[in-house]
């Protein structure tokens, strides 16, 4: 195939050339930087939470009476022995934050106590020696919580204990060799705190953007919280039995104690719930970017039926001449092909420089990732396939012209 | 004449119907898709109140230090207790109230009622003045109230519908958390979106209207806890107990200020530092804490109430439409060059250029208007969808109105004449002598 007659011939039609050129490089640009948002928001969205979800559900409960401490350690204590009396229930535990909940307390962490930059930053859980049980963690180093270390924490009282379990993440953070078991950290006070437990994966509290760096950094500590406003129940329901479990629990603690606010809508939650309104404008993102894709390929695509279908009309006598002059019909195939392959060729050469730039700039603004070769390389295969799959049709249009043409007027 | 390159151009799009189709289609998508995101961005950064954000302004003062911003911290966008209560004592401005978010139980009178949740705050009497909170009974506590520390209470018109069925409710007492509160005031259908006024202590700036509004005075001395954020640094070792929180350099407190004029806000500029200077002369800070006072657009960038998924998704939209625009730059460019000869018969015929311009863009214009039209329904169905994509929170705010469907006609209008721009000027350069040798 001759290329120097083709570009020859697109100098005639500099416009329509340098239109399709950028149409395909614009895309390019989007579509790469957008299948990158899509991916980096599904690589979130399936972020590993590291307990029981198919089992695991949370009460949100309200007291409808002002308790002391005192007695809301005693309340909390007969609601435990409610939901775990329930048959459907393994086991119960209070806390007062839950992987990818709604609220959140971290803290920084650093090794010695008078150090200034932190180390890193955990979340910081408070549970009892049911947490590990209840969420279903897997403890791959050290030993669970002692009933005896746990102690009680009403509102504002400050308690530090000296012990804690960790995720594997914070522990290789801050013992990168392996060694965390037995050490000790500090998170914020003078008090040193040893390293007791390590659990393989256990989320952080929460999902935003600022934590990015540190994911799957958690810290639990021995505390049983005893607030005057309320406490959250996580529950784990017997393997496929959660959704009998929500339904009995609400009307054990109701029946036990009425001076209570359980949220008829959103008092009950099972994880599956909690885990699709964590990540709820992540996947809206991922919908919206996969539905800008696919619109503008489309769009795209057209473009170049459009335009190479208007082309061919036009040069019908031309395509009959060389038909007549003994051309075959794959010539006259092959040269629109190949025409659309050094417009593409053109376009994605722009759209790289494109794609780039855009990435740059969402890095800067919206602290986006940089973009992977394998992302630009990826789309330039699917702009220069679809590009050929548009061409296809108006090219064997084309290549049907028949030689007789060349005798017809324009 | 107008009117007939209209039908002539309405008659020249029915005869490429699938180019045409195609055209319509990439203005109506891509303007569809601009709008739905626009509809969504316009929704979140809105000025939740016209007319007086010019003179309203949050204080902001470094009492952290240089050294928590090494560690990345930024100036505390609260403020601590101590610091807050200063400012009111002062009171430099012609309205100030300091703000923070409290949750109580409701325990209804009737006892086969269970008792449920409420979300409010905890201000001060100037709070609804300065706001311009509309009132549908009573009025906002005065200012003897807060220093009485009075147990009084503004209620919203959804609780008062709740609790009252909506009769005026005013002199009579509600049961929070133990306590009763005479209510003073129900305040008429009230939410400005953003919640501006404590999206910093309150992390839903998009929620409902707040439940009820308690004196701060009331609710401090019941010691009722923050239902916001908080944020301590450097405060690990405070003294235990309310006192200790209290006296903490913890920051949980949002304070607004109204200054009238730029000579308000200068003068209430140099006051801050003014306070600054002498804290740190009475030995708080061994630093000098540099002070802002940030008015309230500024604030919404500060806070970034818009969330970073809208503004990416509008101009990744705004993305999509200049490949659609471009994408009709190219059919209209095939639709006209094709009628060159037609074009040629009527320049040798004796019509002008300009004649020839107004032919296309008269046809440009029936693009745009189908385009437009097209846009309009695309945007309904994008509208409707919001909701699969932005979070519920936010995509009800979002909606099509009159001024919205303007701006989708004008927009397909803009881009399909900003299309027919190129291709027209060469439909107007054709050389009739060439055309009409050729045929």
């Amino acid at each position: 195939m001759q290329i120097h007659p083709i570009l020859a011939a697109l100098r005639r039609h500099k416009a329509g050339t340098v239109l399709i050129a950028l149409q395909i490089a614009l895309t390019l640009a989007i579509v790469c930087n957008a299948l990158f948002i899509i991916d980096q928001r599904l690589a979130h969205i399936s972020e590993p939470s590291g307990v029981d979800e198919a089992n695991l559900f949370v009460i949100k409960n309200l007291w409808g009476e002002q308790y002391s401490t005192q007695q809301a350690v005693e309340r909390i204590e007969e609601d435990l022995n409610t939901l775990r009396q329930l048959p459907a229930v393994q086991d119960a535990t209070p806390v007062d934050g839950y992987p990818m909940g709604t609220t959140n307390e971290d803290n920084f962490i650093t090794m010695k106590p008078d150090q200034r930059a932190p180390t890193t930053d955990a979340s910081f859980y408070t549970g009892d020696d049911h947490f590990l049980r209840t969420f279903g963690l897997k403890l791959i180093a050290g030993r669970d919580f002692r009933p005896d270390e746990i102690e009680n924490k009403g509102l504002r009282d400050s308690i530090v204990p000296p012990v804690a379990i960790i995720s594997k993440t914070m522990a290789d953070k801050i013992y990168p060799n392996g060694d965390a078991l037995g050490k000790t950290f500090y998170a914020m006070t003078p008090t040193p705190i040893t390293i007791i437990g390590i659990v393989e994966t256990l989320h952080r509290m929460d999902v935003s953007t600022w934590s990015a760096p540190y994911t799957g950094e958690s810290m639990l500590t021995p505390v049983r919280m005893a607030m005057p406003i309320g406490i959250y129940y996580a529950v784990r329901a017997k393997p496929g039995q959660r959704d009998v479990a929500m339904g009995e629990a609400r009307k054990a603690l109701f029946a036990e104690n009425r001076m209570r606010i359980i949220d008829p809508k959103d008092g009950i939650l099972s994880f599956t719930e909690i885990r699709r309104r964590a990540f709820d404008s992540d996947r809206g993102m991922a919908i919206l970017m996969g539905i800008i894709c696919l619109v503008l390929l489309a769009i795209t695509a057209a473009g170049i039926v459009g335009l190479t279908s208007f082309w061919v009309g036009q040069r019908r006598r031309q395509i009959g001449v060389r038909r007549a002059l003994g051309a075959t019909h794959r010539d006259i195939l092959n040269y629109f092909m190949t025409e659309n392959l050094l417009i593409s060729l053109g376009g994605v050469l722009i759209g790289v420089l494109l794609t780039f730039g855009l990435n740059l700039w969402l890095v800067t603004r919206f602290t986006l990732n940089v973009l992977p070769l394998t992302y630009v390389l990826g789309g330039i295969v699917i702009l220069l396939l679809l590009g050929q799959g548009a061409v296809l049709a108006p090219a064997l249009r084309a290549s049907r012209v028949p030689p007789i043409e060349a005798t017809r007027p324009a | 004449m107008l009117a007939y390159y209209l039908r002539l151009g309405l008659r020249s799009l029915r005869r490429n119907p699938i180019l045409t189709t195609l055209m319509v289609l990439a203005i109506g998508v891509g303007v569809a898709a601009s709008m739905t995101t626009y509809a969504v961005f316009r929704a979140v950064s809105a000025n939740p109140i016209p007319g007086k954000s010019g003179q309203l302004f949050v204080p902001r003062i470094d009492i952290w230090g240089p050294q928590a911003r090494t560690q990345g911290r930024r100036v505390p966008d609260m403020l601590s207790y101590t610091d807050a209560m200063a400012l009111m004592r002062a009171h430099r401005a012609v309205n100030q109230a300091a703000i923070y978010p409290v949750g109580f139980t409701v325990v209804p009178q009737d006892s086969s009622v269970n008792p449920f949740a409420v979300k409010g705050d905890a201000t001060y009497a100037e709070f609804f003045p300065m706001f311009d909170a509309p009132f549908a009974y009573g009025s906002g506590w005065d200012a003897s109230e807060d220093e009485a520390h009075a147990a009084v209470v503004v209620i919203s018109s959804r609780l008062n519908q709740q609790l009252f069925g909506g009769a005026d409710s005013v002199g009579r007492t509600i049961h929070l958390d133990d306590h009763d509160y005479r209510i003073v005031g129900v305040l008429a259908n009230w939410n400005p979106q953003p919640r501006f006024y404590d999206v910093n202590v309150y992390s839903r700036t998009f929620s409902g209207a707040p439940d009820f509004f308690v004196p701060f005075t009331h609710a401090v001395d019941l010691q009722t806890d923050t239902n916001g954020n908080s944020s301590c640094y450097g405060s690990a070792g405070r003294a235990p107990g309310w006192q200790g929180w209290l006296q903490s350099d913890c920051v949980w407190v949002s304070l607004w200020v109204q200054l009238p004029d730029t000579a308000a806000a200068r003068a209430y500029r140099s006051f801050l530092k003014g306070y600054a200077a002498e804290q740190k002369a009475a030995g708080r800070f061994d630093w000098l804490p540099e002070v802002q006072l940030v008015g309230l657009r500024q604030w919404m960038d500060v806070e970034e109430v818009v969330p970073p998924e809208t503004r990416m998704s509008l101009f990744l939209s705004i993305g999509f439409l200049l490949v659609c625009l471009i994408n009709t730059i190219g059919l209209l460019l095939a639709k006209f060059m094709r009628r060159s000869a037609e074009i040629g018969v009527r320049r040798a015929l004796g019509a002008s250029r300009t004649e020839i311009v107004r032919q296309f863009l008269a046809e440009s214009i029936m693009v745009g208007l189908a385009g437009g039209v097209a846009g309009l329904l695309f945007t309904g169905i994008g509208v409707l969808a919001i909701g699969l994509v932005f979070e519920p929170d936010i995509a009800r705010l979002a909606h099509m109105n009159l001024s919205l469907m303007l701006l989708t006609i004008l927009l397909s209008l803009a881009a399909s004449m900003t299309a027919a721009f190129y291709p027209t000027w060469r439909a107007a350069n054709v050389q009739p002598a060439w055309q009409l040798k050729s045929n």
